[in-house]
C-alpha cells in the first residue's frame, strides 16, 4: 500500500511568475524510506508543505495515509509528524517545556504529556539540557529537539524536510542514528536532502526534482549505475589535455567531461579504472597534476540526469 | 469546541511560561506605566490647573490607564510575528488543534498580562494620591471595561502582527498608531486648547471616550475641558462600547482571514 501519494502538483507563486511545483507526482510505499533529492529552490519544502497540509496546490491531488490533504487535513494531522527545514520549537521556553505544552496540544493531558516528554528528551540525549531555554541550544540539538516534537503521538507518516542541513559532521552522524531508529520502528518517511550521500545511507528510494519535476527516481543503486557510481579525475598540463581525455574516454564508458585541466568521467569499478588509467597515462607520458575517484555527488547526478549542474539550475530557478 | 477551548488555554500557558522564563520583559512592561505615572504625577502635575478635588492625579490615572491597555497592543503583534517568522506556526498548523488557538490564545495571555499591570499601576497611583470616590463595584468595573477594551485592542495587534510580520517593524508601527492617539485625547490634558479641528478627533477617539468612561466610573464629575454637548463626552461608556465592538467586528474577522491565508 502507497502511504503517500502526490499526484500533479502545481504550485505557483506572484501569481503564476514562480513555478515552485511543475507537474510533480510521487509516492512511498508504506514502511519504507523516500528521499526527495534537489538543489537550492528545487521545490523540496513546497512539497513537503503541502503534503502535510500547510500549503494548498494551486492543482493536483495528494492523500496521505489514504486520506486525501486537501479535503481532509484535520485528520491527515492528526497521523503525520513534520520536522520543518528550520527548527520550530518555541526559543524562550526550555526543551522540556516546549514538548510537555505540545504533548498537552496532542490532548495527551498532563501526566502523559511530562512522561512522554521526558522519554524523548532521554531517547534524543537532551535529558541534560532539558531545563535550558532553546536559545542556549546548539543546532544539531535545536534539530533532535525539533524532531523529538514531531515524534509526541507515534505518527504513521514523518517528514523531516532537510534534518542535517547546518549541522557538522558528527551531528549529522548522530541524526541519520536517530532517523535509521526511526526507520527500524516502522514509520513511513519522507525525507529531503541536498546530499546524495544522505540520501543512500537513508532511503530506500530516491526521488531526485529539479525546477518542481521529478526528473529521475529509483534506489540510490540503480541512480548510481545512472551516473556511473564513482568518477575518475585527471588533472594534466594544457598540452595534454587531448591526448588525457582520449585515455579517459577509453576507459569509462560514458561520456568524458573536461573542466579547464580536469578531465572526468565515470567508471564502473574505480581501482581498477585507477589503475589502467596510471600505466595508459605512463605509456603515453603523461604526468598528471593529480589523479583520484571521485564518489558522485548532487551535482554528478545533476550533471548526468540534467547535463547542467546543480547550482546553475538554482541561478535559472 | 471543548478542544478548541483548553488548546487556546495552552497557548495562554504558554506565553504566561515565556514571562516566567524571561521576567525582564514583565518587569519593563510594568516599569514603563509605573514610569509615566510618576513623570505625570510630579512633572505636570503642578502645572496643569484642573480645579479637580484630590488634584490632576485623579484625572491622570484614568488616562494613564487607558493608555497602557492601548499599548500593550505592540507586544501582542510583535509576539505573534515572531512566531510567525520562526516557522513555529508551521508546527502549530500540522498539529490537530484548533486553527483559532493560537491567535485566541494569544489574546487571552495578554488580557492576563494586563490585569497584572493594571493591579502594579493601581498601587502606584495610590501611592502618589490617586483616590477614586465612587463605589467599590463602580471602580471595579471600570477595570473590567478596561480589559474589555484591551481585549478588543489585542485584535487589532493579532492583525498587524499578521500583516507585517516582521517584530520590530510591527513594533514601531503599533507605536506610530497608539502613541499619537493616546496623546491626541483627554487623557493627559484637556481637549479645549487644541485647534478646532484637532478637538474634533480628540472627542470622538476612542482613547478619550474610554478615559471619560472611566473617569465617570471612578466618581469624577470633571470632563477635563470636553466640549459640552459632543456625543461622546456625553455617553462615554456608550461610544466606547461601540467602538469596542466595532473593532472586533471589523478585526476578528479580517484576522482570521489573513490567518487561514497566511501560509499561501
Ligand atoms: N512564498 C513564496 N513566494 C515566492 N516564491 C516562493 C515562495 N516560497 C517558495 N518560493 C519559490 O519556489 C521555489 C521552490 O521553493 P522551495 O522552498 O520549495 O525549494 P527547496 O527545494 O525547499 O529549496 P531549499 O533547498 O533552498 O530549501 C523557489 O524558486 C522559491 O524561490
Ligand atoms: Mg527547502
Amino acid at each position: 500500500m502507497k502511504s503517500v501519494i502526490a499526484e500533479h502538483l502545481v504550485k505557483t507563486y506572484r501569481k503564476g511568475e514562480v513555478k515552485a511545483l511543475d507537474d510533480l507526482s510521487l509516492d512511498v510505499e508504506e514502511g519504507t524510506v523516500l528521499s526527495v533529492l534537489g538543489p537550492n529552490g528545487a521545490g523540496k519544502t513546497t512539497t513537503v508543505r503541502i503534503l502535510a497540509t500547510l500549503l494548498k496546490p494551486d492543482s493536483g491531488n495528494a492523500s496521505v495515509a489514504g486520506i486525501d490533504v486537501i479535503k481532509n487535513p484535520d485528520k491527515v494531522r492528526e497521523l503525520i509528524g513534520l520536522s520543518g527545514q528550520y527548527a520550530a520549537v518555541d526559543e524562550t521556553l526550555t526543551g522540556w517545556d516546549n514538548l510537555v505544552m505540545f504533548g498537552r496540544l496532542y490532548h495527551l493531558g498532563k501526566t502523559a504529556s511530562i512522561k512522554r516528554a521526558e522519554d524523548l528528551l532521554e531517547r534524543f540525549s537532551l535529558t541534560e539540557s532539558a531545563r535550558r531555554p532553546i536559545k542556549t541550544y546548539s543546532g544539531g540539538m535545536r534539530r533532535r529537539l525539533d524532531l523529538a516534537a514531531s515524534l509526541i503521538v507515534q505518527p504513521r507518516v514523518l517528514f523531516l524536510d532537510e534534518p542535517t542541513t547546518g549541522l557538522d559532521p558528527r551531528g549529522r552522524q548522530e541524526m541519520w542514528e536517530v532517523i535509521q531508529e526511526l526507520v527500524k520502528g516502522g514509520v513511513t518517511l519522507l525525507l529531503t536532502t541536498q546530499y546524495l550521500e544522505e540520501a543512500d545511507q537513508l532511503a530506500d528510494e530516491i526521488a531526485v526534482i529539479d525546477h518542481g519535476k521529478v526528473i529521475a527516481r529509483g534506489t540510490s543503486d540503480a541512480l548510481k549505475k545512472q551516473v556511473g557510481g564513482e568518477r575518475l579525475e585527471i588533472t594534466v598540463e594544457n598540452a595534454d589535455i587531448a591526448k588525457a581525455s582520449e585515455i579517459v574516454g577509453r576507459i569509462s564508458a560514458s561520456a568524458v567531461h573536461v573542466d579547464i585541466r580536469t578531465i572526468s568521467a565515470p567508471v564502473l569499478t574505480g581501482s581498477v579504472a585507477l589503475m589502467d588509467a596510471l600505466r595508459a597515462l605512463d605509456e603515453a607520458k603523461i604526468h598528471p597534476l593529480d589523479i583520484g575517484l571521485k564518489r558522485p555527488s548532487l551535482d554528478d547526478v545533476f550533471l548526468s540526469l540534467t547535463g547542467h549542474k546543480a547550482e546553475e539550475a538554482e541561478a535559472k530557478a | 469546541m471543548k478542544n478548541a477551548i483548553t488548546d487556546s488555554l495552552i497557548i495562554t500557558k504558554r506565553q504566561l511560561l515565556q514571562l516566567a522564563r524571561v521576567p525582564e520583559v514583565l518587569i519593563f512592561s510594568t516599569i514603563q506605566p509605573v514610569m509615566f505615572v510618576l513623570l505625570f504625577r510630579f512633572v505636570f502635575g503642578g502645572s496643569i490647573s484642573t480645579g479637580q478635588p484630590g488634584g490632576y492625579v485623579q484625572l491622570l490615572m484614568p488616562g494613564i490607564f487607558v493608555q497602557t491597555v492601548a499599548f500593550t497592543l505592540a507586544a501582542t503583534a510583535s509576539g505573534l510575528a515572531e512566531d510567525m517568522k520562526k516557522g513555529l506556526i508551521d508546527r502549530f498548523r500540522s498539529l490537530p488543534i484548533a486553527r483559532s488557538a493560537l491567535v485566541v490564545g494569544r489574546t487571552l495571555g495578554d488580557s492576563l498580562l494586563n490585569i497584572l499591570v493594571l493591579i502594579v499601576m493601581a498601587g502606584a497611583g495610590y501611592a502618589v494620591g490617586w483616590r477614586p470616590t465612587a463605589s467599590v463595584l463602580s471602580v471595579f468595573s471600570a477595570f473590567v471595561f478596561l480589559l474589555m477594551f484591551g481585549y478588543a485592542l489585542s485584535w487589532t495587534g493579532i492583525y498587524a502582527g499578521l500583516a507585517v510580520r516582521d517584530a520590530r517593524t510591527v513594533q514601531n508601527v503599533s507605536f506610530l498608531i497608539t502613541f499619537p492617539m493616546t496623546f491626541l485625547s483627554n487623557a493627559f490634558a484637556p481637549t479645549t486648547g487644541m485647534p478646532k479641528a484637532l478637538q474634533y478627533v480628540a472627542e470622538w477617539n476612542p482613547v478619550s471616550t474610554m478615559v471619560a468612561a472611566c473617569r465617570q466610573l471612578f466618581g469624577l464629575e470633571n470632563q477635563f475641558g470636553a466640549t459640552a454637548n459632543s456625543f461622546p463626552s456625553q455617553h462615554p461608556l456608550t461610544t466606547s462600547i461601540f467602538y469596542m465592538i466595532l473593532i472586533m467586528v471589523i478585526f476578528i474577522p479580517l484576522s482570521v482571514r489573513k490567518y487561514k491565508n497566511s501560509s499561501n
